[in-house]
């Protein structure tokens, strides 16, 4: 017999706490990237999350590193008050797009625009999935929500956000992405925009934020695999994928 | 240390602070407190200490909370409209056990108001203000020495506690100068290590900051927690100034701004031979109930007095410890007008 040879493990700054998200939901996932690259850069003991409201305030319990929940919206601005506080200790923000991308966008884009040395993981599914399914920010045209029952209309209610976009305009930071993680080469892509996005704030470039688009089968009304697909061919069209800023030296 | 500086009111916050062992500032400009955080961004480097001008007051106490959370002093100054904005982070500092301290240099509202001084935000910082079952512990100076002093009480009890604290100043008390000794000097170096805080777990296991739980009994166990604190801080930490109230006929009750000119009110009343008293509130909360019952109880007091820069609102918690055994009056000005110490003497006579 051919001896056997560990070549994955789960990274155990990720919690044993059972999980209370839906099934198909790619929180988890991208919740083990974040761990996965904190581990490998040796942070584990020096990094503190600020989480924010939402889905994701339930990983308050999920991560075995200093944690801190947030008002909603408000991650930015608490984690500047970390950072500030302590500017040798990693700080990131958590956030979903209604709280980042509604809420708390005057925060998001302050923090971003002083150069906060703080990182953000961006989650975006296009809805708000706590609170049971309403329109948010990011949520496409034409998709039903419980908000937007006859389907999002540009008109009434405006257009999607891109914050990637936005925040790429500013000076303040060093790294701006849009990923994915609805296939396995997405998902390695995605866990290399999350290692830059700490290595900005390490080597103290700036600001950095990874936006990465998700699903919600529960509130999208679908499966597991067809929202992954719905990713691929609805999400991606009206937000690309891509490095909208990555500084020299990064 | 030592010597006598004269200064102006929002600059000995900002002196005080950074004297109390406070590195950490954020803040919004409002008027009229702007001194204080021109002065903390000029003052602040110089000792190795960070301030940042927030993009909102919003901004602002969620920065406290942030700095809080990682286990230093940190402060914030605001005036009224800009302290109802801070109402949502204040709540969650309260949730968390996080001690702040926040400076209202208060003006005349509702609304944007306007920039004059006034007592018009009692209810806000006394009962909550926020959302939520919650005490924030509330200083009120009279003088800007003891606007010094007060700083590193706040200081001192919003750590005790893990609380939020608020000093309550207003337009007259920021604006005005007058002489000040720093009697303390605190390095922040000093200060005990915060064993809750997060700030890396090195050694250690996992910290939570936290106001959330959907738990129904675990919420309830935590709103009993934070009373049993609240019920001990009204019993062990209020202040007040008794001032000629043993003999007094009439007893005035009056805070902060308006207290300095009752008191130079019953200096020229008692000249005339009219025995009247002032009782001062300083922690408006936890309000110094038992103080004040000693003035109730007192054979000799026929009636109380009481002033503010308001329609009334010290004036509820007055009633309550009174409770209808001696009459009580009112008086208050509104809308940034501060009364002359005449004022309060005529109204002396019209009931004496």
């Amino acid at each position: 017999m051919n001896e056997m040879k560990q070549i994955f493990k789960v990274t155990p700054l990720l919690s044993k706490t059972k999980r209370s998200y839906c099934p198909g939901c790619t929180h988890g996932v991208i919740h083990r990237l974040v761990c996965e690259v904190i581990e490998e850069m040796d942070q584990f003991e020096n990094t503190v999350i600020v989480v924010p409201v939402g889905c994701s305030t339930l990983a308050i319990h999920y991560f075995e590193f200093d944690t801190v929940q947030a008002a909603h919206g408000r991650a930015p601005a608490v984690a500047t008050g970390m950072k500030r506080a302590m500017p040798s200790k990693t700080i990131f923000t958590y956030q979903g797009d209604g709280d980042l991308a509604s809420i708390g966008t005057a925060e998001v884009v302050h923090a971003a625009t002083r150069g906060e040395r703080i990182t953000t993981i961006f989650v975006n599914n296009g809805i708000y999935g706590m609170t049971g399914g309403q329109m948010a920010p990011t949520t496409l045209e034409g998709w039903k929500t419980e908000t937007s029952p006859y389907g999002r209309d540009l008109v009434k209610e405006g257009y999607p956000i891109r914050m990637c976009e936005m925040l790429s305009q500013l000076n303040g930071p060093a790294y701006i992405a849009r990923t994915s993680v609805h296939t396995p080469a997405n998902i390695v892509k995605t866990k290399k925009a999350i290692r830059k996005a700490f290595k900005a704030q390490r080597d103290n470039l700036g600001f950095a934020l990874v936006e990465i688009l998700s699903t919600c089968p529960t509130n999208w009304g679908m499966n597991p695999v067809d929202s992954l697909k719905r990713i691929e061919n609805e999400t991606m069209n009206y937000y690309p994928l891509g490095e909208f800023k990555s500084v020299e030296g990064l | 240390m030592g010597d006598k500086i004269l200064m102006k009111g929002a600059e000995v916050i900002g002196e005080a602070a950074v004297k109390a062992g406070c590195r950490l500032f954020f803040g919004y400009p409002i008027t009229p407190q702007n001194e204080a955080p021109a002065y903390m961004a000029k003052r602040l480097p110089e000792v190795g200490g960070t301030f940042v001008q927030a993009e909102s007051e919003v901004a602002a106490i969620n920065m406290l909370y942030g700095a809080s959370a990682a286990g230093y002093r940190v402060m914030t100054s605001s005036s009224s409209p800009g302290i109802s904005l801070m109402m949502e982070g204040i709540s969650y500092c309260a949730g968390s056990e996080l001690p702040v301290v926040i400076v209202n240099v208060m003006r005349g509202g509702p609304g944007l108001g306007g920039i004059g001084p006034s007592q018009s935000d009692y209810f806000q910082s006394t009962k909550g203000g926020g959302h939520g079952d919650y005490k924030m512990i509330t200083l009120a100076p009279t003088n800007l020495q003891e606007q010094a002093d007060l700083m590193k009480t706040a200081f001192d009890l919003a750590d005790q506690y893990r609380i939020p604290v608020m000093v309550l100043s207003d337009g007259l008390l920021g604006q005005i100068m007058e002489a000040v000794e720093f009697t303390f000097d605190v390095d922040p170096a000093s200060l005990p290590h915060k064993d809750w805080a997060a700030d890396g777990r090195l050694n250690r296991e996992k910290h939570l900051i936290n106001s959330l739980d959907l738990d129904l009994d675990g919420l309830e166990h935590h709103n009993e927690k934070l009373q049993a604190r609240y019920r001990t801080i009204e019993e062990k930490e209020t202040l007040c100034e008794d001032y000629h109230t043993d003999d007094a006929k009439v007893c005035i009750v009056a805070y902060g701004t308006t207290a300095r000119i009752a008191k130079t009110a019953v200096e020229m009343l008692r000249e005339e031979g009219y025995k009247v008293g002032l009782f001062r509130p300083i922690t408006l909360w936890p309000f110094p109930v038992e103080n004040l019952k000693k003035a109730v109880n007192n054979p000799v007091t026929e009636s109380f007095y009481v002033f503010e820069l308001n329609a009334g609102q010290m004036l509820e918690d007055v009633q309550l410890v009174v409770n209808g055994q001696k009459p009580i009056r009112f008086f208050g000005r509104m809308g940034g007008n501060v009364p002359s110490p005449d004022e309060f003497v005529k109204k002396i006579k019209e009931i004496y």
